[in-house]
């Protein structure tokens, strides 16, 4: 059904405007990614109807009630489980995946990995702010050790998790991370992983300027450095994109940590989509397959 | 119910209790004989015990009866707990080189079949059983070609040599039957029918395949496994998406993408998997995105007693999910309606956009029984509802994905159609989608989209037949029972109209909506009713009492994790109608 109209005029930034203006507060770094992401898909040219983006809960899954193309926002922790469904049910679409940090790595932190190690063809862009944001001011799981917050108001005692180097343990095809401020940056990196054919995975630094005065985009901006300014760095080689993960302090890198093509996505792996999208095939059991389920039991 | 026969087959788990039992099956089905198989056993893989009934006869079989007309003990554990389930005229098939025999009851035949001389036994470690199936079969009067070709079946993918030995082994067990044990006095008769036999799970996964479900997501559980492994094994044929998914709380949240998508989606599980979907549930029915789950229950709470059968889950089903919301809840009568029940459900659901529940149990989900094939009907009526699929006409109105209506019901777009594009949301929404829960909080429309949606249970509600009484009109006991008690049920009232007692039945097969009214015209005139259900607190008493003000005179309840037995009905309608109980817990005589 994509096709069934074709698009008079190109796609501009204005046609992806959601129904409303976005509730984050003033200043959020959600807005930028928010921004790339609409460019990413402007340039791509992929229709809009042809594109769901699909969030848990928190104040970055808000996210697809700001950009018109189809959207589900879900439940807090599930937007993977319930993408990785639409995905097989409809390949055709494009399907990209929006949340937080505390969505995504802590309460989604079990999709999270299992989706990677799938590799189910879509887009997950973390907005991560190391904070959660809507329920006011929590500690998270990419908090840093000793962040006060209101539920650890002595400093965090837990080492936060790398979710980077998660990715890569898990087998995600595709790992990078972009910082919003660097809005060109993160609209390649994101055109990139909408084209990868398999999980992709962007983790954003999207400071959050109410809840987290720690990592502030001014902390951000002079420590964040591009691995595509280093013209060894090798983005196929695995051991590299793990000890780059792990860097962390005066410098931090961003950009496409790791990528690799060789895999199959779970949609493509799987043989009963070879007649095409799922949600186009006949929902009835040819009557010579039905009887042989039947003659099975006799 | 006509006249029957029973076979009772035990041994550890791992010593081939499952082989003869299919065995028979497929005979005696083919022979058009109806059979109810139900199969006790434990959560272990090698050992323990393991307890496997069938019943066999010309007529519908509603459950796995009162009584044994012929033992295999397998070893001498089983010997030692079910001798005393036969009585006169019944029969113990053993091998007397390993097994003791206990005393039985008058009129009962010892047969002790040597099953050193008749078989090589360093090379068959399952002679045993092989014997005893020939022996049975020569006792029951069946000719010996009918297990030949199942046994040659059997062994199809090994070389000829292992079809040949099972098959002498077989007929020695056979002839030496013949020679030297007295037949029952029953010949099993023939029939000209011809009937499918398959568990529940088997029956639930045909019946989505039928429905046109597009994708199955589970994690396995106890009981509902089967449901997967069918859905596995016949996807590619079927084009069907399974998936097996990290947890429940993964499995129904898969489905829900896969329903948004376009397709029929549905999973199964058990107690305690559907208490991790119950906020996907909520999703459901929040998003208005139709599924359909499963709850094979199992003796809870907790990890509870997974293989065994109880109906405990009622409550956990009204409740599920925080908030108020359309469902609907239907729990299966037998095997043959947890076919019949898929689709019907699923054009529900469907045409109200709201999650629908199937209330299984482990007696339903891994007994056996026999269907004509008929009722496995693969044509069954789909109604996907108001989905709209295409952009049609060139001209939109802006589209409104939860446009308030008389009905509740708002055409449903899905994702890949041009024009249409919209959010769903967990959240509040407006009509267009646009959340109402955050900056928009408003009462008025908040008032307005509950309402539409609850507005959804009347449709529903007319959509659903209301319970029949099954009877006489009049009659001195009026048994009340729901989803899998229908068959111990149907038969207790029988034996207690052959034993002078007029007995009626009601059954429930549609929890939510609950034809409340209905319900209360039937039982308005009823002598004296009394409520069967397989759990301790009386759930669907307490619910029936919510729902109507009805309270009824009397309760049969049984919690131990095995079924009710026809007796165990009888007996206790007798007291309670004596004047000594209004609770009756009847205890399961076959120790498992």
């Amino acid at each position: 059904m994509a096709t069934e109209v074709a698009a008079p005029k190109p796609m501009v930034m204005a046609d992806l405007k959601g129904k409303v203006d976005p509730d984050w507060c003033p200043g959020c770094g959600d807005f930028g990614v928010l921004a790339a992401v609409q460019k990413a898909l402007v340039e791509l040219q992929i229709a809009k109807h042809d594109v769901v983006t699909i969030s848990g809960i928190g104040c970055s899954s808000n996210f697809p009630g700001f950009i018109d193309t189809y959207g589900m926002h879900t439940l807090h922790g599930r937007a993977l489980a319930v993408a990785t469904g639409m995905k097989l049910a409809n390949h055709a679409m494009t399907v990209l995946v929006t949340g937080g940090d505390g969505d995504g790595f802590g309460i989604g932190g079990n999709h999270f990995v299992h989706t990677m190690r799938r590799n189910v063809d879509l887009c997950y862009i973390v907005m991560d702010n190391q904070i959660y944001g809507l329920t006011t001011g929590q500690t998270s799981p990419t908090s840093r050790l000793g962040m006060k917050t209101k539920s650890m108001p002595f400093g965090s005692i837990e080492a936060p998790a790398n979710p980077i180097a998660i990715a890569l343990a898990a087998g995600a095809t595709f790992v990078a991370r972009g910082f919003s401020a660097d809005q060109k940056h993160l609209t390649e990196l994101i055109k990139r992983g909408i084209e990868h054919k398999g999980f992709s995975f962007i983790d954003v630094f999207s400071p959050c300027v109410t809840y987290n005065h720690d990592n502030t985009f001014q902390w951000f901006r002079p420590r964040v450095r591009k691995l595509e300014d280093n013209p060894e760095y090798d983005p196929t080689d695995w051991m590299a994109a793990m000890e780059k993960s792990t860097m962390w302090g005066d410098e931090i890198p961003i950009g496409r940590f790791f990528e690799r093509t060789d895999l199959p996505s779970l949609h493509g792996a799987e043989p009963v989509l070879n007649a095409g999208p799922l949600v186009h095939q006949n929902n009835r059991i040819p009557a010579d397959v039905a009887q042989s389920f039947i003659t099975e039991l006799m | 119910m006509g006249r029957s026969f029973s076979i009772g087959i035990g041994g550890a788990a791992g010593q081939g209790v499952a082989t003869p039992g299919d065995i028979f099956a497929k005979i005696f089905s083919r022979r058009g004989l109806h059979l109810n198989a139900y199969n006790a056993y434990q959560s272990i893989i090698r050992g323990g015990h393991t307890f496997l009934m069938i019943r066999t006869g010309p007529e519908k079989i509603s459950n796995m009866g009162d009584r044994l007309d012929l033992l295999i003990p397998l070893n001498q554990d089983t010997m030692d707990r079910h001798l005393g389930l036969l009585t006169a005229g019944g029969a113990c098939l053993y091998n007397s080189d390993s097994i003791q025999p206990g005393t039985p009851a008058g009129g009962v035949q010892l047969c002790p079949i040597p099953v050193a001389k008749l078989a090589d036994i360093s090379k068959n470690k399952v002679a045993q059983n092989t014997l005893a199936i020939g022996a049975g079969l020569s006792m029951m009067g069946i000719g010996f070609p009918a297990l030949e070709q199942v046994l040659t079946e059997q062994f199809r993918k090994k070389e000829q040599k292992v079809i040949d030995e099972n098959v002498n082994l077989a007929r020695a067990g056979y002839d030496y039957a013949t020679q030297n044990f007295k037949p029952f006095e029953w010949p099993l008769p023939m029939t000209e029918a011809r009937y499918a036999v398959l568990s529940g799970n088997t029956a639930l996964a045909m019946g989505g395949a039928a429905a046109g479900v597009k994708f199955y997501s589970a994690y396995p559980m106890s009981p509902s496994t089967g449901v997967l492994h069918w859905m596995a094994e016949h996807a590619r044929k079927a084009g069907i998406m399974v998936r097996q998914v990290e947890d429940e709380i993964g499995v129904i949240n898969m489905a829900i993408g896969a329903a948004h998508a376009g397709l029929r989606a549905m999973c199964a599980t058990s107690g305690g998997g559907f208490a991790l979907m119950s906020e996907g549930l909520g999703l459901s029915a929040q998003a208005e995105i139709p599924i359909v789950v499963i709850d094979c229950q199992r003796a809870g709470p907790s990890t509870g007693v997974p293989t065994k059968t109880e109906q405990g889950d009622l409550w956990q089903m009204l409740g599920a999910a925080f908030g108020d919301y359309p469902r609907v809840i239907a729990a299966p009568l037998d095997i043959g309606d947890c076919f019949t029940l898929i689709p019907e459900i699923f054009n529900i659901v469907d045409r109200f956009q709201c999650p629908g529940i199937v209330l299984c149990d482990l007696l339903l989900s891994e007994g056996r029984l026999s269907v004509d094939p008929k009722e496995l009907d693969f044509n069954a009526h789909i109604d996907r509802g108001e989905l709209i699929t295409s952009n049609g006409a060139a001209e939109h109105t802006p589209y409104l994905r939860y446009k308030i209506t008389e009905s509740g019901v708002s055409p449903r777009a899905i994702p890949g159609v041009p024009d249409h594009t919209h959010t769903v949301s967990s959240d509040e929404h407006d009509e267009d989608g646009v959340l109402i829960s955050d900056e928009f909080t408003n009462t008025v429309k908040r008032r307005a989209m509950m309402e539409k949606r609850m507005r959804k249970m009347d449709g529903i509600a007319a959509s659903v037949p209301p319970p029949k009484l099954h009877g006489p009109a009049e009659a001195d006991v009026t048994l009340i029972g729901w989803g899998s008690t229908y068959g111990v049920v149907s038969e207790a009232c029988e034996l207690l109209r052959e034993a002078g007692i007029s007995a009626n039945h009601l059954p429930i097969r549609w929890l939510v909506p609950l034809h409340g009214d209905a319900i209360l015209d039937l039982l308005k005139n009823a002598k004296h009713t009394i409520i069967v259900e397989n759990n301790y607190s009386g759930q669907f008493a307490r619910y029936l009492r919510s729902e109507t003000s009805f309270v009824a005179g009397g309760h049969i309840r049984k919690y131990d994790g095995e079924p009710f037995m026809p007796h165990h009905i009888v007996e206790a309608v007798r007291e309670q109608l004596a004047g000594k109980t209004k609770l009756s817990v009847p205890a399961h005589e076959v120790m498992v």
